[in-house]
């Protein structure tokens, strides 16, 4: 049995975000639950979401994605052996996303499958992908986060009607010629299966979160986990240009940031008009950012995700 | 080394000033959280993680609703270091 050889190490190449045309703001939430805009300013920090039509589709929106990747990269459909889709509200079990994404895409057959790690599923999905590139598995690889959690949402619960929206980012990932240019950097991940109960899509219908418990998980438990990336990587946090965790409250980002010893970092707050939406939360922010002129080519970010299961992974990239 | 009532009041009160930034001299013990100091239960747990580390004693989850005014905490940090 042979070995192929692989690429020194895997780079991301280009960036794609799409989030739905439909804008819900607070004031529009306030008027059918009881809530408010300064309420939900306060506790989320977001002031308005997108959500997804009754007839698109998380493949609809990773094709949206996808493709804005695809075209920003260099590459054509045919230069793609590999799609992962990250997502958790797919909306059937089989046949998964990805392959029919890779189809709509005009990608001829690349290894495709949906990776489910709630919000930790890009970090996750970038790992997976990054190592592929590398053992030799896949040439270039299309990873997207695409999810629509507005179908799971009960839009009279006022504790998950006000954080929960839809939309998708993808990467395009390749190899890098050598290691020094190596530009994704090692995986610290993770997961506390005995808090499984604390985030959880009930009885096929709504999704359920423990809120406090949540929150006090996310602002002890990972700031270690953010800072063992940065380590593993090689990169001091006070060498990061941006720290871009899942968007899942700004009050948990803010929190996390303040323990991450790097007082100079920008700090991702896309949720502000995104609302919280999974696993595309980190790609969507990372496309924004890169559009916006935020972050320059070969920036370090810390990329940090995590949510149900409970699951967590964080790794250094540097901006392409 | 059991630390005494005013000694855990003052040691709350730099908590609060730092976390939800209420100065230490007006966390006086019948505030209330809620009502008076103005901090809300995403605070009160990470105030609650801050106390844990600074006293030694578990709070968990569950007894935050229990815990309303500053004195319901000073109490229950007395009374769990006393009895650990």
């Amino acid at each position: 049995m042979r070995l192929p050889a692989g690429a020194p190490a895997a780079r991301i190449v280009a960036f794609g975000g799409y989030q739905p045309a439909n804008v819900i703001t607070n004031h529009d939430l306030a008027a059918t639950i009881a809530t408010s805009d300064e309420w939900i300013r306060s506790r989320v920090g977001i002031t308005s979401r997108r959500i997804a039509g009754p007839d698109e589709s998380v493949a609809d929106m990773a094709v949206a994605a996808g493709g804005k990747a695809l075209a920003a990269s260099g590459l054509t459909a045919d230069g793609i052996d590999l799609v992962i889709v990250a997502t958790c509200t797919p909306e059937v079990q089989i046949p998964n996303t990805s392959a029919s994404v890779a189809h709509r895409l005009g990608i001829r057959a690349p290894g495709a499958y949906d990776l489910n790690a709630a919000c930790a599923g890009f970090c996750y999905a970038l790992a997976s992908a990054s190592d592929a590139v590398r053992a030799g598995s896949a040439h270039a690889a299309l990873v997207i986060g695409a999810e629509k959690l507005s179908s799971w949402v009960d839009w009279t619960d006022r504790s998950t009607a006000i954080i929960f929206a839809d939309g998708a980012g993808a990467a395009v990932v390749t190899g890098a010629d050598a290691a020094r240019d190596a530009a994704i950097g090692p995986v610290v991940w993770g997961s506390a299966g005995e808090h499984a109960n604390k985030i959880f899509i009930s009885n096929q219908s709504f999704l359920f979160q423990e809120g406090l418990s949540v929150f006090r998980w996310a602002t002890t438990a990972l700031a270690p986990v953010a800072r063992a990336a940065c380590e593993r990587a090689g990169v001091a946090p006070s060498e990061l240009a941006a720290f871009v965790p899942h968007q899942a409250n700004l009050r948990i980002v803010e929190a996390i940031a303040r323990q991450l010893g790097a007082p100079d970092v920008i700090v991702a707050n896309d949720i502000i008009e995104a609302g919280n939406t999974s696993s595309a939360s980190i790609p969507l922010a990372l496309a924004r950012m890169t559009e916006k002129g935020h972050l320059g080519s070969g920036a370090p970010v810390l990329v940090l995700g995590f949510g149900a299961g409970l699951t967590y992974a964080a790794q250094v990239i540097i901006m392409p | 080394m059991a630390m005494t009532e005013q000694e855990i009041l003052a040691g709350l009160g730099e908590i609060i000033d730092e976390i939800a930034g209420v100065p230490a001299d007006e966390v006086t013990p019948g505030k209330n959280f809620v009502d008076d100091l103005d901090i809300d239960s995403l605070s009160m747990v990470e105030i609650a993680v801050a106390a844990q580390d600074r006293f030694g004693v578990e709070i968990p989850d569950e007894e935050l609703k229990n815990l309303r005014t500053v004195q319901d905490v000073v109490s229950y940090v007395h009374r769990s270091a006393v009895s650990a």
